[in-house]
């Protein structure tokens, strides 16, 4: 992974002094809660309903060993012994004080990390697929791509003062996993007709009120260019991006309001005056980074031996035999696995690790694997370099840590914000209704069968739970002072990126996991063969389902 | 609109007095036009560009939704070109002054007005700032912040190459 050198290193440093230095101003009364809002915002803090919440970067869900110990450790500190891992391949601390975030920003520094543009009307955390770089279907790894917007992005003085935020994902394999389509910018690596590497440019998605899926303004970008080019959307959406209503202000809003066509003209005049500048990437820097994220010293393994050893163990012990099947995914190298850690643990928020289970992952990924650890925007921790062999070991850890409960994928792999039990813009509690879900979806038997479905929860339409583009996607809404849900079917983040279809009118929270239940016995019942639930409601469309839940 | 003609402002690091009266009625255009270094809106600019023409230390102000295409072809009439940021959140200024630097090649004094704050120092001198009329009277630490950073990633007009072109 990126080592930082000297200069990274006192950038950051300087960075933390910075923020003392503005804490301590707020606190004295020398600059204004307004004033200070963007400054903190741009360090992660939030101030919440309960607590103020801090926001810590981990770009592009890659994390070592330990920078993992490191945030176990802060959380014990300076928090009740817990994070919460969010869609944007983050981690957040529910219940920091104030007063002690420069400690903890300097606590980061000191494993390389940071909260920069975690939050703020800025570019935000460039994602990634979390199996980059260990996907046996990717072009390349994206993180040397991901490390070059990073820095590009940090600190970047023109666009610190946007519109509003700025979401850049980046993806290079068959499956997006980046969920790409529905950020501000996607960055798609392809092959071009020439059998080049090149980017593929989508702008203008996103969630929130008015989801939108990205639309391509550059289909074959030379990687060369891959800055300037990002630099004159930048500088189309700054100068041009609504800052009269905030809830019209995200780049999507522009796109539209101007048309593809024209957005696209107005990033070409701009990118003329720059492309071919000192900004062009030289191969050099793109080498050095590649040189970063080169693989690890993999062994030679016996792939045929390593399956028939596990298929043995899992005839004689079902419960590993689950976990095998729903939690492990295939590597690129022979005879290794991608093991998922399930943060989706009934009767625990779903994202949420304990300071243990962190210390946990951490120590399995540096006995078995290359002390690397990945955050997914499903809200799971990965281990991504685990010897087949080795995973009988593994799943016993994980096992006895809550962190193999087999359902990944499933319906329980519920993605989900914290809702009005920690966020002040919620409408409507989230975290109870998952648990509500999973509680009455707790027979794994009934959760295999129904295969892979992505059920997405949201407490407000800001849509941190990405409802939109869950195969169930369920909104919180306010009805008069009384929290209702609202569904949508057949959304999907995959390549083949859709927004979900509102069902009807919204419904009590009591009746969510009943209105499931429905839900899912339309797909059992009408489902062709190995049907998934996403295509059997493509394919039958939302009347059946509408009909059974308002019958 | 900016009420920003402080008796002191800072200027290529240092704090220096302010010479220039600003009008800061954005869209006045019959007035009375002092005598001395003045810093005009666009509109009177635009209205009365003949009488302006060839005064001694002109500057003109932009707003936040005032583009400097509007002026690209008057530069040499100025002496000061202004920026103003309404809000200090509205970023447009930014991409104004790195505009006017760049892609007009503006070689004067250019300087920010209204409500921004010192935190923002830093970044708008890389975009190309050399000037601030800040709302404190305590220039001095507002100084500092203009040193929060040794170094930085991107190119920017103080610095042609990014740090990837000069990583040893």
């Amino acid at each position: 992974m990126y080592q930082y050198d000297a200069i990274d290193q006192r950038l950051i440093d300087e960075r933390v002094a910075q923020f003392r230095d503005q804490t301590h101003r707020f606190l004295t009364g020398a600059i204004t809660p307004e004033q200070f809002l963007p400054l903190r915002l741009q360090n992660g803090l939030y101030i919440q309903r309960l607590a103020p919440m801090l926001r810590i970067a981990i770009p592009y869900g890659t994390l070592s060993s330990r920078q993992l110990r490191k945030l176990a450790e802060i959380s014990r500190l300076f928090d009740k012994g817990y994070g919460h891992f969010t869609t944007r391949q983050n981690m957040q601390l529910n219940w920091p004080q104030l007063e002690d975030v420069p400690d903890i920003l300097a606590e980061l520094a000191s494993v390389e990390m940071h909260a920069i543009q975690t939050s703020g009307n800025c570019i935000r955390n460039t994602t990634a697929d979390q199996f980059a770089g260990v996907a046996a279907d990717e072009l390349e790894d994206p993180r040397p791509w991901c490390e070059i917007i990073r820095q590009w992005s940090t600190f970047h003085p023109e666009f610190a003062f946007l519109p509003r935020k700025f979401k850049i994902a980046v993806c290079a394999a068959r499956v997006d996993r980046a969920a790409t389509s529905v950020h501000d910018i996607g960055v798609e690596l392809v092959r071009n007709t020439a059998g080049e590497l090149a980017f593929r440019i989508l702008v203008g998605g996103g969630l929130g009120r008015t989801p939108q899926i990205g639309a391509e303004i550059c289909s074959d970008l030379p990687p060369r260019h891959l800055l300037t080019y990002l630099e004159a959307i930048l500088r189309v959406y700054n100068q041009h991006g609504r800052r009269d209503n905030k809830f019209k202000a995200r780049i999507k809003i522009l796109v539209k309001a101007m048309g593809v066509d024209d957005f696209r003209s107005a990033v070409e005049a701009e990118w003329a005056d720059i492309k071919d500048s000192a900004s062009t990437l030289t191969d050099a820097e793109i080498e050095r980074m590649k040189a970063f994220f080169a693989p690890p010293p993999y062994a030679s393994l016996d792939d045929a031996a390593a399956e028939s050893a596990l298929e043995r163990t899992a005839q004689s012990q079902p419960r590993f035999a689950r976990w095998l099947k729903h939690n492990v995914a295939a590597h690129k190298q022979p005879g290794y696995a991608i093991v998922t850690l399930s943060l989706k643990n009934t009767g625990h928020a779903p994202g949420d690790a304990t300071a243990e289970q962190m210390e946990v992952a951490a120590d399995l990924a540096d006995r078995y694997g290359f002390g690397e650890i990945r955050t997914s925007h499903y809200q799971n921790l990965i281990l991504p370099d685990i010897p087949k062999q080795d995973l009988y070991a593994v799943w016993q850890a994980l096992e006895a840590n809550g962190l193999a409960t087999p359902n990944v994928g499933s319906l329980n792999d519920i993605i989900c914000c914290p809702g009005g039990d920690y966020c002040s813009l919620a409408n409507a509690k989230s975290i109870p209704v998952a648990e509500a879900i999973q509680r009455r979806f707790d027979n794994l038997d009934y959760l295999h069968d129904l295969g892979p479905i992505e059920l997405n929860i949201s407490g407000c339409m800001n849509a941190c739970g990405h409802h939109h583009v869950g195969h169930i996607g369920i909104l919180g809404v306010d009805k008069k002072g009384q929290e209702f849900y609202q569904f949508t079917l057949g959304g999907s983040q995959a390549m083949d990126a859709s927004l979900g279809t509102i069902l009807g009118p919204a419904i009590a929270q009591e009746d969510v996991p009943d209105v499931v239940e429905k839900l899912l016995d339309v797909y059992l019942e009408q489902r062709q063969d190995e049907e998934t639930f996403l295509a059997t409601f493509r394919r039958i469309g939302l009347e059946p389902f509408k009909e059974r839940v308002y019958a | 609109m900016p009420d920003i003609s402080p008796a002191e402002i800072i200027r290529d690091g240092q704090r220096v007095p302010n010479r220039h009266i600003l009008l800061g009625e954005r869209d006045a255009v019959d007035i009375e036009i002092p005598d001395g270094p003045l810093i005009v809106p666009l509109a009177l600019w635009q209205a009365r560009q003949a009488e302006l023409r060839g005064r001694a230390d002109l500057g003109v102000w932009l707003d936040s939704d005032q583009p400097p295409a509007a002026i690209a072809a008057d530069l040499e009439a100025f002496t000061v070109i202004a920026i103003n940021f309404p809000v200090f959140t509205d970023g447009r200024g930014f991409s104004y002054a790195r505009a006017l630097r760049k892609r007009h090649h503006y070689k004067g004094e250019l300087r920010a007005i209204g409500p921004f704050i010192r935190d923002q120092l830093f970044y708008m001198h890389r975009c190309g700032f050399n000037a601030y009329a800040l709302a404190t009277d305590d220039l001095d630490s507002a100084l500092q912040s203009l040193e929060v950073f040794s170094d930085a990633y991107q190119a920017s007009y103080d610095r042609a190459e990014p740090l990837f072109r000069r990583r040893g």
